[in-house]
């Protein structure tokens, strides 16, 4: 058996995790007067995530962009039938990277503005490291299951201790929303394994399931996708959950965590459920149209930054179940490419609105204005990931919208049209938004002092900058490793 | 005619737990208060050599003209029931000193409610089950009332007695009917007796005794009010040994005594209806709870909800997903009991939750192991106690009972929150004063249930397909 390498992506944050506990057991390492931790706890979680982003890159490379099928797959027996089987193709291989390279730069951001229990702090993001890399390499609807769930206790965490003000009630709110979904999902995976013999994802998609079931177990994992993605109107989490969240937090739920509910989609509703995902493509279009609408309208309104652009993730990810149920191969590709662009995109924007919020203590709009007058760094950076999600041409935004509206157009003009409709008003509140922040005079006098970018901001939000410029001028670099993948959620639902 | 052989063979941890009670009884007389120290060793031991025994006799057997009959399935109980009774000994001790009740006859009557135990899981005959379950709960109601001179031991031994004697009346005067109407109180007979109105109404009251042994709506009444005045370390055995046992033996009896179409079709009903008022009083009569072991004792009752949920399923479905579920739960609340009695301040013992409050910046290990054994109660991916939901799901959709599925979804959703609530507390808050160390038998505890949980997630292969050989003994 070759190396288990994606044993090894998904294992090594939890293994640094113990070994961080383990040190801090041993060494008795003391708290200080003040509350604050020796800040080597946090160098040393930085040291394991960006060990686990180098082993991603190995995994990169050990696999093979033309072949077919899922690649660098394991297998262990766990019980009755029911395996540890690892595995992925074009698309996880992707989501996989997305998550190695947001952890380190949510960690980063952390340097400095997080400073009471740190340990607990390193050590949950590096448990949900873990689970989120796991939820895109399993190949088993419970292993799936498994990693899915389990990510909700360190986010849980996260929000609850280093959030805001109303942090608890976002926790858990948060928590009970998601598992609420994800019970009914569980309850499906039990009928499939009861029913189809086997809970391996590949076999399962072999299966053809009774169209009756299929409406039943479509609707159980739509409850829990549907939720996570988050779709309108079981989106009203996601906005306390990320006003409340530290940046950090911020960044890896906008980042990642929505993105298990396309990947969930992708993977497991189109090719098993392939004539309920048909016979569900209105109610999908209608409601991801009115997601794309009213939350760009709710996002227009709001006076608190982050609330801004959460309601501009849930805009977004309309786009997303947009592409992914107009069942053609460019709405598909484009569902999968907005997924990773908004990843980086929101992820971006959280930090942006990280920097001015460590110096100011305030998301308020109001509070800030001619911010281009003392940071012009930030200036710059802050219009090109606006620009990058009002969706420009040359900004890997434009990519995913476009496609995902093509692919839309080809199966229901009227979505489209409707999600025309959103890109417009998006512009609208990203331009408002950085206009009342950035531009005009300085009206608060305690901005005079603030100061622009520094190196610790920089090194996060560079790479995210390249890389949603690099994918705007070449999306072929995705296109090309998931292909093979947007066909095979295909498969089904075109041939069937 | 008498086969020592064959008597071991079904009953010999029994056999082995009435000598040594009354062995310990008769040192007792003589020693006194100084046998007061060694008889909770002796205790822990008995239990745990009468699991090695039920080990030993896996197989099981048919005595006394078929009076008793134990199967392996029944042996799979026996082992979970003494083991964690003993465990839940050993923790007792240091409790009972500090309160100054340390006395011999707790680990005696801890032998003979696990006499009882052993007795009713390897009946074949009405008779034997009433004898164990009397046992048993004679046992029960004295350890309830443990703490003579607290008023609140006493009332929940009172409440306990009288609610137990009128459940006793009920399954003996069900046991009477179904006797009448079927001419034997064998399992066998009354297993291929006609299933007449008689037989079944007589089947309904026994269903009515046993729930209320097991804990679950509507004859759960006593529950909150009994884990609240009880001893702790009593309610830590009662929230296990008994718990395991009693399950069990409810789906042997209705499964063995009642296994026609007909009154399978009716007690499939009447527990799937119990199941559900179960999980959904557990879910919302413990939101308002603060005092954690008030708490708990609603979370027994939604788990026995869940734990019905499999019995509901029939035989064929449920009795391999019933052992991995309470054994995942007993584990849980060891775990989780280790913790109400690590919670002791100068002056005493606190019940309060918010006592909890910050415990992670004081006790890491300890909140750690709490999260853990919380997480793995409310059925929730990382613990075993997934797996243990996971099974009782499993029974309910491949036995097509989907509205109790979905009852059991929401309510786990609801039952989510008050565990949450705790992790909020121990992780969230403000840190409270320090709790004083205890002694090592409880901290271990915890540690190990915490661990096993976990570790029984990932190695669960071999657990999981003993549970199904033994079920699937139980078929045939």
């Amino acid at each position: 058996m070759d190396f288990p390498i994606l044993s090894a992506v998904t294992f090594l944050p939890l293994a640094g995790a113990i070994l961080i506990l383990l040190i801090k057991a041993l060494t008795g390492a003391q708290i200080r007067a003040d509350g604050t931790e020796d800040d080597r706890v946090m160098y040393a979680g930085l040291l394991f995530s960006v060990a686990t982003f180098i082993v991603s890159i190995v995994m990169f490379l050990s696999f093979d962009l033309n072949g077919t099928g899922y690649q660098l797959v394991e297998e262990v027996d766990w019980f009755s039938g029911i395996k540890y089987k690892m595995g992925i193709d074009g698309m996880s291989l992707l989501l996989i990277l997305l998550t190695t390279l947001l952890t380190p730069i949510a960690l980063i951001a952390s340097i400095g503005s997080i400073k009471k229990r740190l340990t607990e702090y390193v050590v949950s993001f590096l448990v949900l490291e873990t689970f989120m890399i796991g939820v895109f390499c399993a190949l088993d609807l419970v292993v799936f299951y498994v990693f899915f769930e389990a990510g909700l206790i360190p986010m849980f965490i996260i929000i609850g201790v280093w959030g805001g003000i109303d942090r608890i009630y976002a926790s858990f709110k948060f928590f009970l929303y998601t598992l609420l979904g994800s019970l009914f999902m569980l309850a499906a995976v039990v009928y499939m394994y009861l029913t189809a013999g086997t809970s391996d994802v590949v076999q399962l998609e072999q299966y053809a399931f009774d169209p009756g079931a299929q409406t039943w177990l479509w609707l159980a994992f739509f409850a829990s996708f549907a939720v996570k993605l988050p779709m309108w109107p079981v989106h009203t989490w996601l906005p306390d959950a990320h006003v409340q969240a530290p940046t950090a937090g911020s960044v890896i739920l906008a980042g990642i965590l929505l993105k298990m509910g396309g990947y969930g989609f992708l993977r497991f509703s189109l090719p098993m459920f392939p004539d309920a995902s048909v016979l569900f493509q209105p109610f999908v279009f209608t409601i991801s149209v009115i997601a794309i609408v009213y939350a760009s309208l709710v996002a227009w309104r709001q006076t608190d930054m982050k609330k801004l652009i959460a309601y501009s993730s849930v805009a977004h990810m309309g786009f997303v179940t947009l592409g992914i149920f107009s069942f053609t191969e460019i709405g598909v590709q484009g569902a999968v490419f907005q997924m990773l662009s908004h990843g980086l995109i929101s992820g971006a924007l959280f930090l942006i609105v990280g920097v001015v919020y460590d110096r100011m203590h305030t998301r308020e709009i109001s509070a800030y204005g001619g911010l281009v007058h003392r940071m012009p760094v930030y200036a710059t950076l802050f219009m090109l990931f606006t620009m990058a999600n009002v969706g420009l041409p040359g900004t890997s935004g434009f990519v995913g919208e476009i496609l995902t509206m093509v692919g839309a157009f080809q199966a229901n003009t009227w979505a489209a049209a409707g999600a025309a409709l959103g890109v417009i008003f998006s512009a609208v509140y990203m331009l408002t938004l950085y206009r009342r922040t950035v531009f005009g005079e300085i009206t608060n006098p305690e901005l005079e002092n603030i100061q622009d970018v520094n190196t610790k901001e920089l090194i996060c939000l560079i790479p995210l900058a390249i890389g949603t410029i690099l994918l705007g001028i070449l999306p072929n670099l995705i296109f090309d490793i998931t292909r093979e993948s947007s066909l095979h959620a295909l498969a089904q639902v075109a041939g069937g | 005619m008498f086969d020592l052989e064959t008597i071991l063979t079904a009953i010999a941890p029994e056999v082995l737990l009435a000598a040594a009670g009354l062995l310990g009884v008769t040192i007792g007389a003589f020693l006194g208060d100084r046998f007061t120290g060694l008889s909770f060793k002796f205790g822990a031991l008995v239990l745990f050599a009468a699991a090695a025994l039920a080990g030993y006799y896996w197989e099981g057997g048919r005595a006394f003209d078929g009076l008793v009959e134990t199967s392996s399935y029944a042996n799979f109980a026996k082992v979970v029931s003494f083991v964690s009774g003993g465990i839940a000994l050993l923790m007792a001790e240091g409790f009972l000193r500090r309160h100054e009740t340390l006395r011999y006859e707790y680990a005696l009557l801890v032998i003979f409610a696990a006499l009882g135990m052993g007795m009713i899981l390897s009946s074949a005959n009405f008779m034997t089950l009433y004898l164990g379950v009397e046992t048993l709960s004679l046992s029960s109601y004295v350890l309830a009332s443990f703490h003579r001179d607290s008023p609140r031991s006493s009332e929940a031994g009172l409440k306990y007695f009288v609610l137990g004697a009128l459940a006793s009346g009920l399954l003996l005067y069900g046991m009477s009917l179904v006797y009448g109407f079927s001419g034997s109180t064998s399992y066998e007979i009354v297993a291929e007796a006609e299933p007449t109105m008689g037989l079944l109404f007589g089947m309904v009251l026994m269903i009515t005794g046993l729930a209320f042994k097991v804990s679950a709506a509507p004859m759960h009444v006593w529950t909150p009010d009994v884990y609240e005045g009880s001893p702790s370390p009593v309610v830590a055995f009662f929230a296990t040994a008994p718990k395991m046992a009693s399950m069990v033996v409810f789906a042997i009896v209705l499964y063995t005594a009642f296994p026609q179409a007909m009154a399978f079709e009716n007690w499939q009903v009447i527990v799937g209806i119990i199941a559900a008022a179960s999980m959904l009083v557990g879910a919302f009569g413990a939101l308002p709870q603060t005092n954690l072991k008030r708490l708990l004792g609603y979370s027994s009752i939604a788990n026995m909800g869940y734990a019905l949920v499999a019995v509901a399923a029939g035989v064929q479905y449920g009795a391999g997903s019933l052992l991995i579920f309470m054994t995942a739960y007993v584990i849980a609340s060891l775990g989780l009991f280790g913790g109400v009695l690590s919670m002791r301040r100068e002056g005493g013992m606190v019940e309060n939750i918010n006592e909890l409050a910050g415990l992670v910046r004081r006790q890491p290990g300890l909140a750690t192991a709490l999260t853990l054994l919380l997480v793995s109660v409310s059925g929730f991916p990382l613990a075993f106690g997934f797996l243990g939901k996971l099974a009782v799901i499993q029974a309910g959709v491949s036995s097509g009972m989907w509205p109790l599925v979905i009852i059991l979804v929401l309510s786990s959703v609801i039952a989510m929150y008050y565990y949450l609530r705790i992790v909020k507390i121990m992780w969230f808050d403000e840190q409270a004063e320090d709790f004083e160390p205890v002694d090592g038998w409880v901290t271990m505890t915890v540690y190990v249930s915490a661990l096993v949980s976990v570790a029984l997630l990932i190695f669960v292969a071999p657990f999981s397909e003993l549970a199904e050989t033994v079920a699937a003994g139980l078929i045939s």
